[in-house]
């Protein structure tokens, strides 16, 4: 189990008058992830996604609280944490003068795994994910949905227990992301946890076994993104008003919902489910891909 | 430890291995130069304590060149840790950070030497006369560990890319023309005299010419190579450790 105990992260920055400042990233976060699951961090940019990852994955420090997987403790044991999670960033990292095998070759010796042992991983998993042509190409030469493949299974040659994926599928065409959410799926079905930050609803309500929402570094909300959904209600009326912005309200039964949109005199009235969306702006007033 | 210290010099050998020819050609264009500038053309009316000016000049370049080649091998290191990111492999890795350190310096040395020892031998076939010794190479890998050491530092601490060419503009530029590299430290005024003293190019240039006259070595200079490699490993040490906070 993978436990964050009052984690607060604050970076110094200078603000708009110049003078040194500090901006409260993620402020003072309770959090337990569940071997097995996939695990969603929810929110906008600038909600404390990625520096919540940041501090999982090692690469910067909390500013104060523990962060513990089962019982190692990230101030004292990184090295054994680092041999049990695998880290798939949101930009795109590889190392631009080597090849696609190359890039894996040295995954697998900064891991520690054997030549042999190496290359047999390395021939699976790009054969895993159509890349065994690509091995002695350049990894600049590859496309957008390869390279977010390769980093993924690049992830994963070490055989980790959790994976922490921040946005995996930012920027790909709808094609490419549900290929990227299937190998996600395998890879929890073959016993990894997995810890993903999007700020893409269907992505959460599509893999997610639980859901955290947060906003401006704060946990706002945390369930599966069903009890989330029915905790506000499970029917949306939507409306345009007379700025012809657009409106909606949330119901718990259908009968409400059709009974308020039958007595509405507005225009483009809509019924539908509610998801994850309106879950966030329920509670924040903010949309999530804002 | 010497395994990832390997890993880190591995993926860096590669590199140089794929570019090794292109590596070679372009680092033989600057000595060319400066030989047949300095060493040819104006060395001719030169003489330097009775011997030819070329004997005077080749361990200068071969200063100023280890130098400027250790420091430039890591520059691209500035572009890895700021746009690529692809460092932070490294640092998500169960390796000392150390290890990463030593091995990128160490492949800096490796580029420093491969370029000297192209230097020498186009200096030998120049006509050059001078004595290559066990110390000569000491002294040549200290000075390619210092700018290696330099160039990680200024690599993992620098913010922008433009800052990396200013420092390559006001530190190493007036180094390799005043550290005793195409004249004596002797002709500068005195408090110029004493200033390039306390630079580690000044004394890899003297060793560097004492040694390949078959002159006797200045401890001292030796010294202050070593404490200068001690120093700036220490630096790296600590840019490294905080690369991780």
């Amino acid at each position: 189990m993978l436990c964050l105990e009052g984690v607060r992260k604050v970076f110094p920055y200078k603000n708009a008058a110049g003078k040194d400042d500090l901006k409260v990233a993620v402020a003072g976060l309770d959090l337990q992830i569940n071997k097995g699951e996939i695990f969603g961090l929810l929110g906008p940019n600038g909600a404390g996604k990625t520096t919540i990852i940041r501090m999982l994955t090692l690469l910067t420090k909390p500013t104060a609280g523990k962060i513990y997987y089962d019982d190692l403790d990230t101030a004292i044991a990184a090295k054994q944490i680092k041999q049990l999670i695998g880290v798939v960033p949101q930009h795109i990292n590889f190392d631009q003068d080597l090849t696609v095998g190359e890039n894996m070759q040295l995954h697998g010796r900064l891991h520690h795994i054997p030549a042999k042992k190496r290359k047999i991983i390395i021939d699976k998993l790009l054969n895993y994910v159509e890349l065994t042509d690509r091995i002695n190409d350049n990894v600049r030469a590859l496309s957008g949905g390869m390279k977010r493949r390769l980093l993924i299974v690049r992830a994963l040659m070490h055989e980790p227990d959790i994976l922490f994926l921040d946005e995996p599928t930012v920027a790909l065409d709808p094609q490419v992301r549900r290929r990227i959410w299937d190998l996600i799926r395998k890879m929890q079905r073959s016993g990894v946890t997995i810890v993903l930050t999007t700020h893409y609803i269907e992505e959460a309500e599509a893999l997610c076994d639980r859901v955290a929402i947060m906003n401006k570094g704060r946990l706002i909300a945390l369930d599966t993104p069903q009890a989330l959904q029915q905790k506000i209600g499970s029917y949306v009326v939507e409306w345009d008003n007379e700025k012809t912005e657009r409106e909606f309200k949330i119901f718990h039964s259908k009968d409400e919902a059709k009974t308020f949109a039958d007595n509405l005199f507005q225009e483009n009235i809509l019924r539908r489910h509610a998801n994850l969306e309106d879950v966030f702006v329920e509670l924040t007033g903010r949309r999530v891909n804002k | 430890m010497l395994y990832d210290i390997i890993t880190a010099f591995w993926r860096d050998w590669i590199v140089l291995k794929r570019r090794m020819i292109k590596f070679i050609l372009s680092r033989m264009v600057a000595p060319i130069l400066y030989l047949v500038a300095f060493g040819w053309g104006l060395g001719r009316s030169i003489t330097t304590g009775g011997g030819a000016y070329i004997n005077f000049l080749v361990p200068g370049i071969l200063a100023l060149n280890s130098m400027n080649i250790s420091f430039n091998s890591l520059t691209s290191l500035h572009g890895e840790r700021v746009y690529h990111k692809s460092i932070e492999e490294y640092f998500t890795a169960p390796i000392n950070p150390l290890s990463f350190a030593i091995g990128k310096i160490l492949a800096a040395i490796l580029r420093g030497m491969i370029s000297s020892a192209i230097i020498i031998i186009l200096a030998y076939a120049f006509g050059a006369d001078f004595t290559i010794t066990p110390l000569f190479l000491l002294v040549l890998i200290l000075n390619c560990a210092i700018f290696a050491e330099i160039g990680f530092y200024a690599a993992m601490t620098i913010a922008s890319y433009e800052d990396m060419g200013r420092f390559n503009t006001y530190i190493l530029l007036p180094m390799s023309f005043l550290c005793g590299t195409f004249f004596s430290p002797d002709k500068l005024p005195t408090a110029f005299y004493y200033f390039v003293h306390i630079l580690p190019l000044t004394h890899t240039s003297l060793l560097l010419r004492g040694i390949g006259s078959g002159g006797v070595p200045n401890m001292i200079s030796v010294a202050v190579l070593l404490f200068y490699v001690i120093t700036c490993f220490s630096l790296c040490v600590y840019v490294t450790k905080k690369a991780q906070e």
